[in-house]
């Protein structure tokens, strides 16, 4: 029972710590990832997509390598290298966040072209059989068809970010995991913190996900 | 001789299929199609039918030959295609209407967003059109809601409201439950009847003998035979026109 009396006890001190702190920060950076992600994620899917074809290995090459390596040893990459080549001041906090886009933003260009790749050929030849040039076929024709398969996917991707933010504590910057680190620092009581930031976790997810589930029943709903 | 509205000259196409195996679907097709003239093209699958007639559009580039529309060469890189897709309607088998938008924003989006007409202007006319084809109850739906004989005649009347100098049609009843091929088969005949340019890729062959100033039989990617309605359907001289005929004819 110790176990127990010990959380509520870690609680009442440090409750501060991690539902204030920690969730935010942990939102936080989420938010900003996914946000950042999704526009990398569409400049990345549209550089793989112009007919210019340097820019498309690039962006290609680009997508592989962050893909085919680990996220700790792109975080390790940021946070060396993001305040070395920007001019200005920047926080562990935002070297971070900036690794956590760029990943992200690889794996949402991959949402977004299967997002595109979903929508039926033939609107685009009914697009352009009525004369609208490539441009106007993609914004006004593909994308708000492609953005029913993208949502979805992008909400998923928000999902596993939450959780990926964990990794981010290596830095100690703030966010759930880092909470759970220095409480059980200062308490040294190991698996009491990480149950509760365990708990918070799956709160959190599962909020999401049934946000998400609902949001997705709404935009099925408007078919 | 009449005025020719469409010219191609010797189109070659070929797919490569799989990366290995080409397909050469058409081995050069030569053909007029006057002003005001309505020519089904018939003949069967494979032969190049919806190929040639996906090519007078440049939704497929012929990689040999070259199409004049309207006294213009389009198959030139330099011209800009979309100018001339304005003045080339085309109805497709699975009439790719667009499911995000409204039956009434269908039909407007294009005139709207090409500088023809005023949202205001469009509107009205896309109404029109849709009284015409008995859909104007339907304009605020979207058209997941509407049969398919409902969609292909949306399709029409969505080409049809960039007054287009020809109209082109690929299949556009293979795709429909038998019921709702007569509705369909309705509008493009009044549509016909009221001198509009057409080029119907069928397999209606009454259809096609009804509304057609000629028939073109295309197999094994050129114009087998070509000639008035009557004279291919009662008396084809080109053996394979014979054989295809005897076979959808009972």
């Amino acid at each position: 029972m110790d176990f127990f009396s010990n959380i509520v006890k870690i609680m009442q001190k440090y409750w501060q710590v991690f539902l204030v702190q920690g969730i935010s920060y942990t939102l936080l950076l989420s938010l900003l990832t996914v946000a950042f992600g999704a526009v990398l994620g569409l400049l990345l899917y549209l550089g793989r997509t112009v007919r210019f074809k340097p820019l498309n290995w690039l962006c290609i090459a680009i997508v592989e390598v962050i893909r085919g390596t680990p996220m700790l040893l792109q975080l390790y990459v940021g946070y060396f290298i993001v305040p070395k080549i920007l001019p200005f001041q920047v926080t562990e906090f935002t070297s971070v966040a900036v690794a956590l886009c760029i990943n992200s933003g690889c794996y949402v260009s991959e949402i977004f072209r299967s997002g595109i790749q979903a929508v039926d050929k033939g609107q685009t030849e009914a697009a352009r059989s009525l004369g609208l040039n490539s441009r106007q076929t993609m914004f006004r024709i593909i994308l708000p068809q492609a953005i029913k398969n993208i949502l979805p996917a992008l909400g998923n991707e928000f999902i596993m970010i939450v959780k990926d933010t964990s990794l981010a504590s290596t830095f100690f910057v703030g966010e759930l995991m880092t909470a759970c680190l220095k409480v059980r620092g200062n308490t040294f009581l190991a698996m009491e913190c990480m149950t509760i930031v365990g708990v918070i976790y799956f709160v959190l997810t599962f909020i999401l996900s049934k946000l998400l589930g609902s949001f997705e029943r709404r935009l099925k709903a408007n078919d | 001789m009449t005025e020719n509205l469409i010219e191609t000259v010797d189109l070659h196409k070929s797919f490569v299929i799989k990366g290995k195996e080409t397909l050469h679907v058409l081995r050069g097709v030569s053909e007029h199609i006057a002003k005001g003239e309505v020519v089904s093209i018939i003949g069967p699958s494979g032969g190049g039918k919806s190929t040639f007639l996906r090519c007078l559009n440049l939704l497929e580039r012929p990689e040999q030959g070259k199409i004049i529309f309207e006294g213009v060469e389009i198959t030139n890189e330099k011209v800009d295609i979309n100018l001339h897709r304005q003045k080339m309607g085309m109805v497709f088998q699975h009439f790719n209407v667009f499911p995000h938008l409204s039956v009434l924003k269908n039909i407007t989006l294009a005139p709207v967003l090409l500088g023809k007409r005023s949202q205001a202007e469009a509107e009205e006319q896309a109404k029109a059109l849709l009284n015409r084809v008995g859909l104007l109850d339907k304009k605020d739906e979207h058209p997941g809601r509407l049969s398919g004989g409902q969609k292909q005649r949306l399709a029409i009347v969505r080409a049809l409201a960039m007054e287009p100098d020809v109209m082109l049609f690929d299949e556009p009843t293979s795709a429909l439950d038998p019921e709702m091929v007569g509705e369909v088969l309705d509008v493009i005949k009044a549509l016909v009847k009221s001198g509009m340019t057409s080029v119907i890729v069928t397999h209606e062959m009454g259809f096609a003998r009804e509304v057609s100033d000629r028939i073109l039989f295309m197999d094994g990617g050129i114009i087998a035979e070509s000639g008035k309605p009557d004279d291919i359907m009662n008396n084809p001289q080109n053996p394979r026109t014979k054989e295809f005929l005897s076979k959808v004819l009972y």
